[in-house]
């Protein structure tokens, strides 16, 4: 008689890229249920999510403004798992990157933008990196796990923002919690004139460049490539596991604060505690979703734009909620990982 | 006599502050002691407080509502057993998932059923018991919601549950030594999969008491990362249920403290005494991390080989 | 009355057969020792009788009545129980609660009930445990008092014990043997799994030897003695390569000395181990696994802290280096295992160069170029059947190996420490990398080969030193070095004074 029996088989080196693009469809399939709750059609909501974004050229443009910051957060998510440290912090360090964004807008004035540019991506690197250092050393020296400290440390930065905007930076004539509009030579200038693509955009970009370099051109990122899959082997091969696990938390964190300088430099001009509608998690599915690598994440925060976009319009026209956009990249994230995991499994006839 | 009134305040607000900590904190024991990190937990503290609130509103009764609050808690449970105790997902990035998964479900739902309103849509909540007339001093503290004594009750009987059932001995073996256990005839999985069932129940409750007995609505900030102390809390109570009660009395005692300084005309900003409990919750994780007993078996999905 | 029978037992595991068409008898209340070195097929055999394995050809009796076991649950129904190295018990959990683990029945449990039926058991059997105790403050050997006694309270009566004294210190051994004889004489039978060829004689009846799968024989305890087992256990066989003749020994190169290492339980792994390795020579250690090599191997690796003594490298001290420091004292190093200490998912051509990412760097880029000429010229100098993209995980053990070795020996290492390097690889992999061994001390380097296969460290080693239990029982020159002195040393009875060799 004849059984199927469920084992493990390591599955071949060309399904893995294949995942992301199966996961698709599926979650399309489950998140129909939900559509259908809210009394929509599902085609016509997923024609919103993947043709309609990249119709029109404003729309295009939007998807590109709107998957800025996900490039960067997921750039960060990204460098940081492929080093082996989960820093799921990238929301707070993104605050905190827009803290010293806002200050830097606030306090370089009168100054010319090849100055007030480059003040602000420095700020908003060191904002972030500063977020980064103590779940980053707690973790490499004591071992405390860093995605519960990281997590922590985003509801931390809520507090501050809440406290700088409703005392020293409310802003003085509107009474509003918002800081000062920053410094004009300070601003990300735009990119296409009457849109709001920025110059952020292009230094997502750049990062992503010089991070595919890093990991794939430097022996500082062939040794942290090691240390993310094999701890072990890593230390064996006589590398400073701990340094170098520090150096891609800090950097990380670097990133994720760029993301938030890009949003106050490019988008709101100011520092608001709405800045981020869960930019951070949302990095760490990009970053999930496209692999772990440059060109993957890449795509991913593209897709993630999309959906974004698709999302308002849908919220627009059809009535549908613009948080099923949420509802679907959660739904994404999960699905892909368990079909990273299930591709290890076989059926096969047993005797 | 202000004194005695201030003091009077400050622990009044600390049990019922603590209350959604204590049902999330048990739930997540649960999970822990079987040997899961269920980082789900913010999340499904969000969809208890929506599905708590909703279907109050929608039936008319709270305890109903609370009803579907546990049995949206259990789902969500089962998921996060789908993912890492089957198919075997890495815990943490699961967990996360779920968070957001929850909290978009949750939002997303909120706006289908109730539209999108100007005005806030608000229920009566459950009433203060009345146990001590108003007149009294300590009225304040002993009238508190019944959800507050029932979370107060749940203390020991997660303690029994835990050590002294049949099936707490089954969850501790399976979060010790799970070949063990499987060695002996359990089935890890199943264990496993009931302890994350009945810890997404708890974790509900924790959040549908924000919405139904506290506040009488339901607002994007209800849960504002209470799911994140409770996995510090846990460490901090050693995974010990009675330890759990003085940990979230001691988070619970300093939010609520920070609320009374305010009013008391202390110049001090309050949003950063916000920041506290979280600071605390660290630095806590830091200290007991150290000297901490974690079950052998957390974190680790379990294959027979 | 025989209580077991295993008739023609056959296992494989894909194309390794473990176990060749394997006899065994266990007659009613004998204690029966099953003999044999480390991958001989005992521990397969015995797992195949208690139902974690299931045999591919083959008959088992219980009784004298055949028997179909799947399970160990099926094992325990028919009276079989087993205690193995690895204690199934749970440290946070008491006595009572472990024993009772696996029952079902009411929601609450009667502790009091429990333990009082455990105190009645442990009375019975003449095994004294507090059932009231947390497993995790036992000492090891009443925690395998435990272990017994859970097999006994699930009214076993053949009892396989799997090396059962290889955790245990001297005092509690000799409580172990009081309590099986007392066993013994209310009609059990016991299958003792084990290499201590001293303890067997004392306590056994009888003893079956297998030898790489197949039966060595089987003997009375009266009529043989333990010269004739150690022959029995390790035999002769013909050899894929030769030692040269004895080579002129040249300077130290490695001292290690008076080395102490703790554990991370906090026993002692190593107790005062000192050696010196010859440029020019082979030093082989032999022991059976668990005996200390490991530690040892750790600590030369660079990964393991010391708790005292010396290791001294060409005159560099490396007591406590770590990896990087050993290496470029000129330390080569064969790791025991060798899928931990590479990674997997990275390719052969990257795994090449982790340990000298300096060398293969451009304007502070990583060169390309040079990392992909170098991996095909090691490929092709060392023979290994891969292509420099491809992910070291799809390699055999054998290639894997090869690349572990290409990388170190590479690099003209004047000390090699290769251990257990032959574990796992098939006969033309084995082969090579003994061939290699040779080669390296023929060029002058020092090698220390650690190994569980006795014919091995005979064939290769220009000296042998033996270690049991973290000491060095002795050293001896390949020439006086025969397979019944070694094993006896192995099996813990040291050297006599004047056999000693320097």
């Amino acid at each position: 008689m004849t059984k199927l029996k469920i084992e493990r088989a390591a599955a071949p080196g060309w399904v893995k890229p294949l995942i992301p693009i199966i996961a698709i469809p599926v979650t399309f399939l489950i998140t129909s249920l939900v559509i259908l709750l809210a009394g929509a059609n599902p085609l016509q909501a997923f024609y919103q999510f993947l043709v309609v974004p990249l119709s029109t050229k404003s729309s295009a443009i939007e998807v590109l403004v709107k998957s800025t910051p996900l490039l960067l957060t997921g750039a960060a998510a990204a460098f940081a798992f492929a080093g082996g440290y989960w820093n799921i912090g990238g929301e707070g360090q993104l605050y905190a990157g827009a803290i010293m964004a806002a200050w830097v807008g606030m306090v370089f004035k009168g100054v010319s933008p090849w100055i007030g540019i480059p003040a602000m991506i420095v700020g908003g690197m060191l904002g972030g990196l500063i977020w980064a250092f103590p779940s980053a050393i707690l973790k490499v020296k004591l071992g405390v796990d860093e995605i519960v400290t990281t997590l922590l440390m985003n509801s931390i930065v809520t507090s501050v923002v809440s406290y700088l905007l409703n005392g020293p930076w409310r802003d003085p004539e509107t009474m509003w919690p918002q800081s000062p509009d920053i410094d004009p030579g300070t601003v990300f200038f735009k990119l296409i004139p009457r849109t709001r693509l920025h110059f952020g955009f292009i230094v997502a970009v750049v990062v992503l460049i010089i991070i595919w370099i890093v990991i794939n051109r430097t022996g500082f990122g062939l040794k942290m490539r090691a240390i993310g899959l094999s701890k072990e082997g890593a230390r064996f091969a006589g590398i400073k596991v701990d340094k170098t696990m520090l150096i891609v938390a800090l950097v990380s964190g670097a990133i994720a604060g760029l993301a938030g300088a890009g949003e106050v430099a490019g988008i709101q001009f100011h520092l608001i505690d709405s800045l981020s509608d869960s930019l951070g998690y949302s990095g760490v599915i990009v970053a999930t979703l496209g692999g772990l690598n440059s060109i993957g994440v890449g795509l991913a925060a593209i897709f993630l734009g999309m959906i974004d976009t698709g999302a308002q319009t849908l919220s627009r026209t059809m009535g549908v909620p613009v948080y099923l956009g949420d509802v679907v990249q959660s739904t994404l994230l999960l699905v892909t990982l368990s079909l990273f995991l299930l591709q290890n499994f076989r059926l096969r006839r047993v005797k | 006599m202000e004194l005695t009134l201030f003091f009077v305040g400050v622990i009044a607000a600390t049990l019922r502050v603590s209350t959604p900590l204590i049902f999330g904190t048990l739930g997540e024991l649960f999970a822990e002691r079987s040997g899961v990190l269920n980082l789900g937990i913010e999340g499904t503290m969000f969809l208890g407080a929506f599905a708590g609130f909703a279907v109050a509103a929608k039936t008319g009764s709270l305890w109903i509502g609370l009803l579907g609050a546990i049995i949206a808690g259990v789902i969500s449970g089962l998921l996060m057993a789908l993912l890492s105790v089957r198919f075997g997902v890495n815990q943490h990035v699961a967990g996360l998932g779920i968070t957001l998964l929850m909290t978009g479900v949750s939002l997303f739902s909120f706006r289908v059923i109730f539209g999108e309103s100007k005005i806030q849509p608000s229920i009566d909540t459950f009433p203060l018991l009345k146990i001590l007339p108003d007149s009294s001093i300590f009225a304040p503290i002993v009238n508190q919601y019944l959800l507050t004594y029932i979370a107060i009750l749940f203390i020991p009987l997660a303690w029994w549950v835990i050590n002294k059932s049949r099936f707490g001995l089954k969850i501790r073996a399976v979060g010790e030594n799970p070949e063990a256990a499987d060695a002996a005839g359990l089935n890890v999985y199943a264990i496993r999969t009931l302890a994350l069932a009945i810890g997404g129940g708890l974790m509900a409750m924790g959040g549908a008491f924000l919405s139904i007995a506290q506040l009488g609505s339901f607002t994007f900030g209800i849960v504002a990362g209470r799911g994140w102390v409770c996995i510090a809390l846990i460490i901090f109570a050693n995974w010990n249920a009675i330890n759990v009660l003085w940990g979230a009395l001691i988070f619970g005692s300093v939010q609520a403290l920070q609320l009374r300084l305010q009013t008391l005309g202390f110049k001090l900003p309050y949003e950063l005494f916000l920041a506290l409990p979280y600071v605390v919750t660290i630095i806590a994780l830091t200290i007991a991390g150290r000297n901490a007993t974690a079950p052998s078996a957390l974190l680790k999905p379990y294959r027979r080989e | 009355m025989h209580a077991v029978e295993l008739k023609g037992i056959v296992k494989k595991f894909g194309d390794l057969t473990a176990l060749d068409h394997v006899n065994f008898d266990l007659e009613k209340g004998e204690i029966h020792a099953l003999l044999g070195e480390n991958g001989a097929g005992k521990t397969t055999l015995m797992r195949i009788l208690y139902g974690l394995y299931t045999e591919d050809e083959g008959q088992i009796r219980i009784n004298e009545e055949p028997a179909v076991i799947h399970s160990p649950k099926d094992a325990i129904k028919l009276g079989v129980g087993m205690v193995t190295q690895h204690f199934t018990l749970v440290p946070t959990l008491t006595v009572a609660e472990n024993l009772v683990l696996g029952e079902s029945g009411s929601i609450a449990v009667n502790l009091a009930d429990v333990e009082k039926k455990v105190a009645a058991a442990s009375e019975r059997f003449g095994i004294p445990v507090n059932p009231k105790a947390l497993i995790k403050h036992l000492s090891v050997g009443e925690r395998q008092r435990v272990e017994i006694l859970k097999a006994l309270y699930h009214e076993a009566n053949v009892l396989i014990l799997d090396e059962p004294t290889a955790v245990l210190v001297p005092q509690e051994v000799d409580v172990l043997f009081e309590a099986l004889l007392r066993l013994q004489k209310k009609g059990l039978s016991v299958i003792f799994i084990s290499h201590h060829l001293n303890e067997v004689m004392h306590i056994c009846q009888r003893v079956t030897v297998l030898r790489d799968g197949k039966n060595s024989g089987t003997v009375k305890v009266c009529d043989t003695d333990m010269k004739e087992l150690a022959n029995m256990m390790v035999g002769r066989e013909n050899f894929g390569v030769k030692r040269q003749d004895v080579r002129e020994q040249g300077k130290v190169e490695l001292v290690i000395e008076d080395l102490c290492v703790t554990d991370k339980k906090g026993l002692e792994a190593l107790k005062h181990v000192s050696l010196e390795v010859h440029r020019n020579e082979i030093l082989g250690l032999a022991g059976v696994s668990g005996n200390g090599q490991a530690e040892l191997s750790a600590v030369l690796c660079g990964m393991q802290k010391i708790a005292s003594g010396k290791v001294i490298a060409g005159g560099v001290d490396i007591s406590h280096a770590d990896p990087n420091c050993v290496c470029a004292a000129g330390v080569g190093r064969i790791p025991e295992d060798r899928h931990a200490n590479m990674i997997g998912e990275m390719t052969v051509a990257e795994n090449l160069i982790l340990d000298q990412m300096n060398n293969f760097k451009k304007n502070g880029f990583l060169d390309k170029g040079k990392i992909q000429k170098n991996a095909e010229e090691l490929i092709k100098r060392f023979k290994i059947k891969a292509k420099p993209q491809d992910r070291v995980r799809t390699l055999s053990g054998g290639n894997m190996q090869k690349v572990m070795i290409a990388r170190t020996l590479s690099q003209n290492p004047s000390i090699v420490i290769a251990s257990q390097p032959t574990r796992g690889l098939d006969v033309g992999a084995t082969d090579y990398v003994r061939a290699t061994l040779l080669e390296q001390r023929d060029r002058g380097a020092a090698v220390l080969l650690l190994s569980e296969d006795l014919e091995e460290i005979m064939a290769l080693s220009d000296r042998i030193a033996v270690i049991f239990e973290g000491k060095i029982m002795g050293i001896l020159s390949a020439q006086e070095a025969t397979a019944e002195k070694l094993g006896l040393m192995m099996a813990g009875s040291p050297l006599s004074p004047e056999r000693q060799a320097a």
